[in-house]
This record gives C-alpha cells, structure tokens and sequence, in this order.
C-alpha cells in the first residue's frame, strides 16, 4: 500500500512538472510583452528595455524556466506586475475562501446527484424518472452565469432567504456553492443512475433479496456502496471542471476566491497572477485525484494493493 | 402430481400418518411479457417435497428449472414474470401473492437459496463475516458477537479452512470452491426447512464440485434439511436424488424416483436425453485403441513455457513470475485428437493460445514442421492458417452486429484466398458441411441456438482449411443433447478431412470419447500423458486418480467409490524470478503411457 502510494506521489510530482512547462511555454508564447505591460504606454523604449532585463526577460528561454522553477521550489511565485505584491500572498488569501466554495460545491452535487440518481434508478422508466432525467440534463446544459442569476434572484431578492453577495456566513455560501453544485448534481445523477441499474441486478444482490433482508438493508448495505465506486474516480476530475466553473460563480457572487483574482488578472494580462492561480488549479486537480485514488481502496478492497 | 415416497420416510411430526409434505407446488405457471402479450414459460408444474429428501429438476436450459426455483423465493423478476395459475404451499401456507414483507420473513429461515455462480454471488466490497451475520441478525435477534460466533460455526460446519480468518476476508481472496462454501454457510445460518440449489456445482472444477456435493449431502443428512437440486447434470442427478422431475421447455416430462428414472424412464425424452449423457468408461478399449500410424506431424511442441510478469514495487519491476505453462511436450499426428485436461488455472487454454502465436512463450511450437517462434507478423498469417480454434461461449465469440455469413467469409477475405461468387460459394458450402441451411449465412447470432452458433464458430474454423482445430471447451456451454451432436460433427469432419484436434476440456466423459490421447495438465505441467484408454483406464499419478474419482456417474445403481478429498495444499504456480518450479519427470509405463513419479 505505502509504495503504491509513494509511486502515485511521485507520478503526480512528474505531471505538475509538466504542468509547470506548460503554463510556462503558453505564456512565453502569449503576444502581450510583460515589460511595457509593467513600465505603462508612456515609458520609452530604453525604460521597458531596463525592466526586461531586470525580470531576465531577455535571457534564453531554458534560462528563464529554470529561474522560474527554482523560484516556484522555494514558494516564490513572482510579483504581480501590477499589484506589486507576491502572487504567493496573493493566492493564499483567497484561497480559503474557494476551498470553502469548492467544499460546498461538492456536497451539493454529491448529496443532490447521488439522490436523484437512486431514486431514478429505483423507479426506473416511471415518471418521476423521466421527470428527473429531463431535469438533469437541464441542469448539465444550462450555462452557470443563468444558474446564478436566477438563484440570486429567487432567493435572494424575492424570497430574502440569502444575501446578495458577499463572504463570511453560512448563509453566504449556499447559493454559489449550489450554482456550482448544480451542474456536477445533474452529471451524478446519471451516472448515479446507470451504475445503480447496474447493480441492481447483480447476482449479489439477489443473494442479498434471498437473504430475506430489508429493503433499505439491500439498498444501503448492497446495491449503494458497489455503485458508488465509479462516481469516487469522477469525484477527482470533477476539481478540474471546478475551476473553471469557479471564476465566473465568484464572479456573480462577488465570492473573495482566486476565480476573482484570476479574472481580474486576465483582463490586465498580470501574467504572474495568471500563472500562479494556473498552477495552483492544476495543483488542486492532481491532488484530488490522488484524493480519489487514496479512498477507493478504502471501499473497494479489491484495489487494495497486496 | 402424485409424489413416490419411500416407505422408510421419516415423518418430522412423529406421528403414525402419511408424512406431510413440507412444500407443495401445484399447477404452477408462469408468464413472461413479451411484446406480443404474455408467453406461458412454465406451465402446469406440480410436485411435492417432502421432509429429508432431496429432489432433482432436470432439463436442458429453458426449462424453466431456475424459474420454478425462483417462483419458491419469491424472486421472480417483476414485472415481467408473473405467476397466473397455481399455488405454492409452504407448511400449508400459500407463498403466491403473499406480501413482499411476509416473504422477507420466511426467505432464509424456511427457504433459503444457492446460486450458481459464486463468483459473482457474494457482495465484493463486505467481508465474508459481515454477510454471514447480517442474515443471522435479519433474523434472529442476537448480539453482534453471538452472530459472529455463530459465524465462525457456520464455516466450520462447511469446513472451510481457517475460518477466523475468513471471516476478515472479502469473496475476491477465495477461490471459487471456498466461495461456494460461504454462500452454503449463508443459506444454512438460520437452518431452513427447504433448500434451494440452482446448479451449485456447475461453474466449478469436478473436484471441487465432488466436495461440495458431498458437503451438501452430509449437511442435508444431518439437519434433515429438505433439497431442491436443479441441474443439467444426469451424473449429479444420480448421485444425489431421492427423486427427479424431468423438465423440458417449462413442462413437467416425467417424475419418478431416481433409481427409476435410470432404469426405465418413461418418456421418449427423457431416454434420448440420458442416452446423450456421455459416460466414462463406456468406450470400449479396443475402440479406443491407440491409433499411431506412421501418419505425418502437424504440431510438435517442446519443452513449452509460458510465463506472466507480475510486476510490483516503486519502479513497478518484475517481482514473480506465474509459471502457467511449465516445460510441456507433445506432438499431434494429422487426424489425431490430443485432448488436454486439467481443473482450472492448470494451463489448457494456455497451451491453445500458444500453438496460435496469440501469447509469447518460450521453447519450441512447429507447425507442419515449421516454427512458429519469432516468425514475423506476415509469416505468422500463414501458420494461423493451419491453426484455427473454437471457443467455449458460442454466445460471446460471435460479433452480434454481422450476419453469420460475413463472420464466415471474414477470414477467407483476410488471407485472400477468395471473392466475388467464389467466396458466397464457398461460404455456402462451409455452411452446409456443418449441417446448416445455406440461407442462414444472412441471418445474425442472436436468431440462432447455443449448439447452431457454435457450427457457426466451426465453419468459421473450417473457413481456412487448417490442419489443426484448437477445440477450447467447445462443448462446455451446451445442453447434453447440443453437445452429442456437435462431437458428432467434430469426428465427422476430422475423419473426411483428416483434422488433428488439440481438444481442451475439463469433462472426463466427453475427453474419453473423443480423443485418442489424453495428457493431464496440473500446475502448469504435464503429469500424465498417453492413450485415452491407458489414462483413462488405469491412471497412474494420484492427481489423474483424484480427477476421475471426482466424475459423477450417470448411474445411481454403480455411485462412484468415494471421493479422495486431496490432503495436500495447491501447488503455487507463482516463482520469484530466476525460480523455477520442479521438474515433474516422466516415465514410461510402455504404451506410450507416462507419468509424473511425484505423488500429486
């Protein structure tokens, strides 16, 4: 188990490596130039020349990644050309607050996703599941901004049952946590669904019926811990599609997380904020995954490596 | 329906009346929907089970034996089956239309039930121990640790080996027998009048199933438990039954008692269903005699090995090897059949897959004098033509989205060799060499039977004119009946056109049929090798022994000596790399008969 572990660790430092190229090279590739970005339109050539070769701009390319890299190893993620303070600050500030959000948003989808999808399965073909399915794909196809909007105004002002906006309470999280839980809950549902369907007719599960036991016996004992095992996989892609999901529901909410941050840096080409939160992104989505890999065994022994 | 009951039966109630019957099925049907309306699949079926006796339902598949079965537990799949005439009376208690609640109460404590397949019939992600006790506490109202205790028990009396720690283990770290076992320990924890097996020893190696009968039957003779066997087995039926009721197509054919039954069974198809069992020992020696002529050498193997990484560690190097195929020799005359037998993971299919180059493997394999070792992709085509094979699962390897005919052609258009009216010719041809109608090659599998897919899979055989047939179980999956025309097909063709067969088959009564010699494969390693007769007939390693001891005989006046249950542990076929397991060395009994000195 341990050295599976180990092997997984490593894999998963040689991917954000990777990762770390990458971001890198598109950057470099990018056309805006980060010197006259940092100097302004009104500085002379000979300025934006003094600034470039002060951030190294001017070095060789494998030069410049390695400053960069060494740099990232010791958490040095840059200076934001335009805040003029460290990304690294930058980005554990709101950090918090998008674990907070992504948090939120995977009980959302997990709790709404997983019920949908037994209850879909267990009725299959009645009306309440074709009802759900519609209402799922619904949920699956509808862009986030909508979602958002149409939570905000329901809840927030019609019903008054959340603030508008804003960071700090309980009540704050619900609804960006359930836009973004929305469109994972529909994708779970079927999911959820199809893997239940699957179980449900397992031999082992009329061995469970044979046994004479409850109804809810067979279902939480039997058919649900089977079925959720190809979800948990899902769980750890899914960070992936989070993030992007999260600059435009903290956006709409006006939640403090590095969404915000990022897109505020997009629109003023801070490559070093774009870079960090790229970064940190992929960061989340390797360790979820590594999460995910590290629960399976714990419900499948069959993955438990001997 | 009129039941014979032995006159020594034992009355549960001890009083002096005629004993009372435990479960009584009377004019039971059943209908499944189909979009054409309801379709009767079982029809009429009465019968009654008495205390301490074991009762066989026999027939072929789509008898309606597992639905009876299911009908009892109350397990029919709704909605599509539904019963619409007759009763199920458990104690005098009618179970048709009975609550789902009821039921629940009577499933495991009156009634309870064992699968065919264990593999896949325990829930892979709880322990063996927690689905043990669950059905305890269901049941009875016990502390966690009486059920586990009672648990342990429970494995003991199904004797399963260290059952402590079983309890801890889940099904995947049990074999297949050890399984079974579980699922036997599971049906008997709350001791049920009635038990269900629906072909318990089917999917299992015929030592293994020679245990598990055995089991059933102590267990049965010492709770007075009652039984309800179904199989397709007539061995299994004369071994176990009081009496049997023959099935055929959801009909009742014939109920009488066993020994009856064999003697002089009444119905047409019963006698041309037992006359299909094939049975060890009926070939006759001379009939069997070896037949080496100086005839030509289509397959010569040497010292063949194959072996499987398995990989582990940080830098996921090889850490052991399985050695599946061990140092195997053998050769195999043009119209011979060699017939590879051996229980499961013993290296068989291996040995298949390695004449047709699908794996890669050490030692030497010639076909036609050529060897296959390390030819290219374009020379191997040529030797894949002298080697065809066919599969166990007619149902699985058989591409349900092309006609039959296309599958036929398919490799006549890879190699080439023919197009146009030609190739329909020839596929038309191939079609009715094996005894089906020339207009079937446009029709797809799923309009055929399990016996007519697998003529499909042999005129696909045929397609390439090989000179040796790999026969992988082939007749396995099929009905008695299916199976006696499809080996008269097979000798058919071998004596037309001279075929050599390398027939892997787990079945010593077909295996004595249909080869002229017989090599037994045990750990990856040939223990016995020689005539059929010579093998067959008298063994001499202790494995061949033990193997055909454990072959249910189809006749319940001659029950087979007692089964040896074997004393020693299974040999590993895993070796560290660089290991090699020992050498079993053979000698010569004359006659071309072999074995390994070793005691298995």
């Amino acid at each position: 188990m341990s050295v599976h572990l180990l092997r997984r660790v490593v894999e998963s430092l040689l991917i954000l490596l990777g990762i770390s190229v990458v971001t890198f090279l598109l950057l470099y590739l990018l056309p805006a130039d980060p010197a006259r970005q940092i100097a302004g339109r009104s500085a002379t050539v000979q300025t934006v020349e003094n600034i470039r070769e002060q951030l190294g701009l001017n070095l060789p390319l494998y030069q410049q990644y390695w400053h960069y890299l060494t740099n990232l190893l010791q958490g040095d993620l840059g200076r934001s050309y335009l805040q003029k303070t460290e990304v690294s600050e930058l980005i554990a500030a709101r950090l918090p607050a998008t674990l907070l959000l992504m948090a939120g948003a995977i009980v959302c989808e997990l709790i709404i996703g997983l019920t949908l999808g037994v209850i879909s399965a267990l009725w299959r073909n009645s009306r309440t599941d074709r009802v759900l399915t519609v209402l799922s794909f619904t949920s699956v196809s509808a862009p986030q901004f909508v979602i958002g909007i149409l939570l905000l105004y329901v809840f927030a002002v019609k019903l008054h049952w959340a603030p508008i906006s804003g960071y700090g309470t309980f009540a704050h999280l619900v609804l960006p946590a359930l836009t973004l839980g929305i469109l994972g809950a529909g994708w779970y549902a079927r999911m959820m669904r199809s893997s239940m369907i699957d179980v449900l007719e397992k031999d082992y599960v009329r061995t469970a019926r044979s046994k004479g036991l409850s109804r809810g016996r067979i279902l939480f004992r039997h058919v649900i811990p089977n079925a959720i095992l190809p979800i948990i996989a899902m769980i750890g892609i899914d960070i992936g599609m989070f993030m992007s999901g999260i600059v435009v529901v903290e956006s709409v909410f006006s939640w403090p997380g590095i969404g915000q941050l990022a897109w505020q840096a997009i629109q003023r080409v801070d490559i070093p904020i774009i870079m960090g939160v790229t970064l940190v992104s992929a960061c989340a989505i390797v360790v979820g995954n590594l999460l995910a890999d590290m629960v399976a065994p714990l419900v499948d022994p069959r993955i438990r490596v001997r | 329906m009129i039941a014979t009951i032995d006159t020594e039966q034992i009355n549960p109630a001890g009083s002096n009346d005629s004993p009372v019957p435990l479960l009584q099925v009377k004019d039971l049907t059943i209908q499944v929907a189909t979009p054409d309306g309801g379709k009767t699949v079982l029809d009429g079926i009465g019968f009654s089970l008495m205390p301490n006796e074991v009762l066989c339902l026999a027939g072929e598949s789509g008898s309606g034996k597992s639905l009876t079965a299911m009908a009892i537990m109350g397990l029919l799949p709704k909605p599509a089956a539904r019963i619409t005439a007759g009763q199920i009376l458990l104690g005098g208690k009618d179970l048709v239309g009975l609550a789902e609640a009821d039921f629940r109460k009577l499933r495991a404590t009156r009634v309870a039930m064992i699968f065919q397949e264990p593999m896949t019939s325990l829930n892979p992600v709880m322990t063996i121990g927690e689905q043990i006790t669950e059905v305890l506490r269901a049941h009875q109202d016990i502390t966690a640790s009486a059920a586990e205790s009672a648990a342990l028990e429970l494995l003991k009396e199904v004797r399963m080996t260290s059952p402590e720690r079983r309890l801890k283990q889940y099904p995947h770290e049990l074999s297949g027998g050890m399984r079974q076992r579980v699922v036997i320990a599971i049906a008997l924890a709350c001791q049920p009048d009635v038990l269900i097996a629906d072909e318990p020893t089917t999917a299992l190696d015929v030592t293994v199933q020679a245990e598990i009968l055995d089991l059933i039957a102590k267990l049965q003779e010492r709770a007075g438990t009652a039984v309800i066997m179904i199989t397709h087995d007539m061995g299994v039926v004369a071994e176990i039954a009081d009496r049997v009721i023959v099935m055929r197509a959801g009909k009742q054919m014939e109920t009488s008692t066993v020994r009856q039954l064999f003697a002089s069974p009444s119905t047409d198809y019963t006698r041309a269903l037992l006359a299909a069992v094939p049975r060890l020992g009926s070939v006759s020696a001379s009939a069997a005699a070896p037949v080496r002529e100086n005839k030509a050498t289509v397959v010569e193997v040497n010292e063949l090995s194959v072996r499987f990484p398995v990989r582990g560690g940080l830098l996921n190097r090889v850490q052991q090897n399985v050695h599946a195929v061990e140092k195997v020799s053998f050769s195999i005359n043009a119209g011979e059949t060699l017939a590879l037998v051996g229980e499961s993971g013993s290296g068989k299919s291996t040995i298949g897959k390695a004449l047709m180059s699908l794996l890669p493997f050490e030692g030497e394999i010639r076909i036609n004098g050529r060897a296959t070792r390390g030819l290219s992709r374009r020379s191997l085509r040529g030797v894949r033509r002298d080697v065809q094979m066919i599969f166990q699962d007619p149902y699985a390897s058989l591409d349900p989205r092309m006609t039959v005919g296309d599958q036929v052609a398919e490799p006549l258009l890879v190699h080439a060799l023919a197009s146009g009216q030609e190739l329909t010719d020839r596929v038309e041809w191939l079609f009715k060499r094996v005894g089906l109608p020339a207009d079937a090659m446009r029709r797809h599998p799923h309009e055929f039977s399990g016996g007519q897919r697998q003529r499909v899979c042999i005129a696909r055989a045929l397609a390439l004119n090989p000179k040796l047939i790999v026969a992988d179980e082939c007749v396995s999956a099929l009905d008695v009946s299916v199976q006696a025309q499809v080996l008269e097909l097979l000798r058919e063709l071998q004596e037309e056109e001279g075929l050599s067969y390398l027939f892997i088959s787990h079945d010593m009564a077909v295996v004595e049929q249909v080869s002229d010699r017989v090599a037994v494969l045990y750990a990856g390693q040939v223990v016995e090798t020689g005539p059929a007769s010579a093998v067959l007939g008298k063994p001499r390693h202790a494995y061949t022994q033990r193997l055909l001891s454990a072959v249910p005989i189809p006749d319940p006046e001659h029950k087979r000596s007692p089964f040896v249950r074997s004393t020693q542990e299974l040999v590993s076929v895993m070796h560290a790399v660089g290991t090699s397991p020992e050498r079993q060395l053979l000698q010569n009994h004359g006659d071309d008969h072999w074995s390994a000195r070793a005691a298995g």
